[in-house]
């Protein structure tokens, strides 16, 4: 079996010194350099004897990094969290408008000059919680088969989320996000400046630094938080390797068992983003371009590229309001080979961070919807994902793809619903599935990986004011995997949740 | 950039389908009818928080707020197209949530469905009993724009110190003349008098017949009375032309006509 710290030498090393618990059951901390790595080490640990439950849960449910709402605007505006928020931190129309115009609410007050000296840009997110975790197949030494079920549960804390974020100026607005793990070990989640309404016109913004995509469907804002139904799968689902399939498809000649990207479309990512609206926001687009780095710092990876885009429009409906229609397209490129070092005493050569080439693509392509209906809103999603076979298996670029080995490829499918029955109760659900069209092994089982999750939750708040929010928020989620268990058998993660998420 | 080009394929396909189908065109007020049930359903959403739950304008916010938010009980209405000392149309109170007050902390609610703005008007009418016992008032009649001229403007300046209008605005339109310290609204909150210069907008709108209509029917409950009875339509045309030179946050249009007139880059008489 491999050590972990041999997972993550492609990951760089400064970033390394970074610790997060594992799943609480599974009683290991491990060594996390990043979320992208992260994932990278799951698709490896997959692959090992390890088995492949920590690898599911760290790259599936283990990072429910959220951002959230912003007290300090609704301090600053006087406005109530419902003003931009369904139920914050989701946004409604109103709060999506205020966001895409830089944080100004257009009534010549927005400016830091305007505020009270007293005003700090500032606001808190915490979220105490019990929660309940099980694993139908968790592999064990004290099982014959070698899996069984385990479950646990008690009560925990969450990361927090440290939000400074404002005008710098009329036009500039900003977002310093240190986010930590729940032993309060920080990270720069997000960090960025915008310049808004470039040329007087709200079709031109240009933003710089660490960032969420544009994903209009925002996994940051989203209203669920346990462990399995914190996070859209399909935004960080990368495909399993089938390890039956992989001892009678050899690929020992050019497999160096590392999966060269650890890509989720939900991380935040380094670059520049162009954006812009119509003056009602019923139009949106942005156009991003990105390190290839899923937002690692110290540039681990190379010097490629990647681009993603969204846009949108929303179509006015009588009586119902604004529907939204859009879609998104990302495609990137992970290097497979590294130039590398033998360390001064000896051992194996390590990578040299930034030093990436060979680079191969994979892409994520979906659309999306946002349907209201009175109390109700529809929120279809679908996404067809891409990835070379060079990327899925650590093939080098130099070294010929082996028979029998292809380029994977996915599809996600996403319905949730929102059920408003006031301001301070809303009901969400969630369906998710997740299916391979084509695996890495053409001798693989067609439904291996395949993925379906349900989530439904309770986000109630019991008061609502302009200073702080608080929202309790029992969650029940459950994820099914075929063949994801350390023995190829299927495994079902479920998580039963109740938090209280507040903000201030 | 291959990908880059790519991608930029992909998405403008989809843009393009997109804005084909897009029929994002919103309904004049004038042919929606407010729902006070939905209105109700909304109200607390997005007003509450300033105006209170009964409307009184003592919203938990409130006191935090300058100006203070308004107290839909009584009644009394800034923005009109109806004269003084009546009520305002639905389209009044539509236009003036669209709007938003500049430099107060009533935001522009226009991304708002309209359908949502208008019948969050019809239930906050409910709040002031006014609305069941009387008629909005008829909305003025805005007479066509004289041409904005050196002229018209000197004899808007002129109107200016006539009227008295410096003894709240100041000489410049800084919103810092000599009664400003002492003014207060109908519920005898202080209310500063507007700041000119702030910016191109004004409380009621940004367009000059907005400008002119304000003169004609005052707003109510505040200081600022109507000119109804002392302008006629020509002196009306005369002030809002020089009033419009006092903003100095941008370019506007009686500001382009005394340039060149003068000979100099801008002569507005804040400026001087």
């Amino acid at each position: 079996m491999k050590s972990l710290c041999e997972f993550t030498r492609n990951c760089g090393s400064e970033h390394d010194d970074v610790t997060t618990p594992g799943i609480v059951f599974l009683v290991r901390p491990v060594k996390v350099p990043s979320r992208g790595c992260l994932r990278n080490i799951c698709r490896r640990v997959a692959r090992s004897s390890y088995g492949a439950i920590l690898a599911i849960l760290l790259a599936f449910v283990g990072f429910p990094e959220k951002a959230s709402a912003i007290p300090a605007f609704a301090k600053k505006t006087g406005l109530r969290c419902s003003a931009c928020h369904e139920a914050w931190p989701k946004l409604n129309a109103f709060g999506q408008a205020f966001r895409d115009n830089g944080y100004q609410i257009g009534n010549e007050r927005d400016s830091p000059i305007y505020a009270s000296p007293l005003y700090w840009p500032a606001g808190v997110r915490y979220t105490p919680q019990w929660h309940r975790e099980r694993n139908s197949a968790e592999a064990t030494n004290q099982s014959a088969t070698g899996v069984q079920p385990v479950s646990t549960q008690g009560f925990d804390l969450s990361g927090i989320d440290l939000w400074f974020a404002g005008l710098l100026a009329k036009n500039i607005s900003f977002v310093v996000l240190p986010s930590s793990d729940e032993y309060a070990n920080f990270h720069l989640e997000s960090g960025w400046v915008r310049f808004d309404n470039l040329m007087k016109s709200p079709w031109l913004n240009l933003k710089a630094g660490k960032f969420e995509l544009d994903t209009v469907v925002s996994e940051k804002r989203m209203l669920t938080l346990s462990q399995v139904g914190g996070t859209y799968q399909m935004y960080h689902f990368l495909p399993l390797i089938d390890p039956k399939a992989s001892a009678t498809t050899p690929v020992a000649a050019g497999e160096t068992g590392v999966s060269t990207t650890g890509f989720g479309l939900g991380d935040n990512q380094l670059g520049l983003e162009l954006g812009g609206h119509s003056h009602n926001d019923y139009t949106r687009y942005t156009v991003s371009l990105l390190s290839s780095s899923d937002g690692s710092v110290n540039l681990p990876t190379s010097k490629g590229y990647d681009t993603y885009m969204d846009v949108s429009q929303s179509v006015m409906v009588n009586r119902l309001g604004p529907q939204t229609f859009g879609a998104f397209n990302y495609i990137g490129q992970s290097p497979t080979r590294y130039l590398t070092q033998t360390p001064a005493g000896g051992g194996a050569p390590a990578n040299i961070a930034g030093s990436g080439y060979g680079n191969r693509d994979f892409t994520r392509t979906g659309g999306y919807a946002l349907l209201s209906a009175k109390k109700l809103d529809v929120v279809p999603m679908f996404m067809h994902a891409t990835e070379s076979a060079d990327i899925a298996l650590g093939i080098p670029s130099n070294e010929a793809t082996p028979k029998g080995v292809q380029n994977p490829s996915w599809n996600g499918r996403m319905l949730e619903l929102y059920y408003t029955e006031n301001l301070q109760f809303i009901v969400i659900a969630r369906y998710e599935d997740i299916r391979d069209s084509r695996q890495v092994f053409a001798s693989s089982i067609s439904n291996f990986g395949d993925m379906d999750v349900e989530t439904i939750a309770v986000r109630w708040m019991p008061f609502m004011h302009s200073r702080a929010g608080l929202a309790i928020c029992p969650e029940y989620s459950k994820l099914h995997q075929i063949g994801a268990s350390a023995t190829q058998t299927n495994q079902t993660l479920s998580s039963a949740f109740i938090g209280l998420d507040f903000a201030f | 950039m291959k990908a880059f080009l790519r991608s930029s394929m992909y998405v403008g396909i989809i843009a393009i389908g997109v804005g084909v189908c897009a029929g994002a065109q919103q309904a004049h007020p004038s042919k929606l009818a407010g729902d006070f049930a939905a209105g109700k359903e909304e109200f607390p959403r997005y007003c509450n928080g300033c105006h209170g739950i009964r409307g009184d304008g003592k919203g938990t916010v409130a006191p935090y707020l300058d100006p203070k938010p308004r107290d839909y009980t009584m009644g009394i209405f800034k923005c009109r197209s109806t004269p003084t000392g009546t009520l305002p149309t639905d389209e009044d109170l539509y236009d003036t949530m669209t709007r938003g007050f500049v430099t107060a902390a009533m935001p522009p609610w226009a991304p708002l469905p309209p359908q949502t703005r208008m019948d969050i008007v019809e239930y906050l009418k409910g709040f002031s009993p006014r609305f069941a016992n009387e008629a909005p008032g008829i909305p003025i009649v805005i007479p066509v724009e004289s041409a904005v001229t050196v002229s018209s403007i000197k004899q808007g300046e002129e109107l200016y110190q006539k009227l008295l209008c410096a003894k709240c605005h100041g000489a410049r339109g800084h919103g810092d003349g000599p009664d400003a310290p002492t003014l207060v609204n109908v519920k005898h909150e202080p209310l500063p008098p507007y700041d000119f210069t702030v910016t191109n907008r004004f409380k009621c709108g940004e367009t000059n017949s907005d400008l002119y209509r304000t003169f004609m029917t005052g707003m109510d409950g505040s200081p600022m009375l109507s000119y109804a009875d002392k302008l006629t339509s020509d002196q009306g045309w005369h002030l809002v032309h020089y009033v419009r030179t006092l903003q100095v946050a941008r370019k506007n249009k009686g500001n382009s006509v005394l340039a060149p007139a003068v000979g100099q880059k801008s002569i507005a008489p804040s400026q001087q």
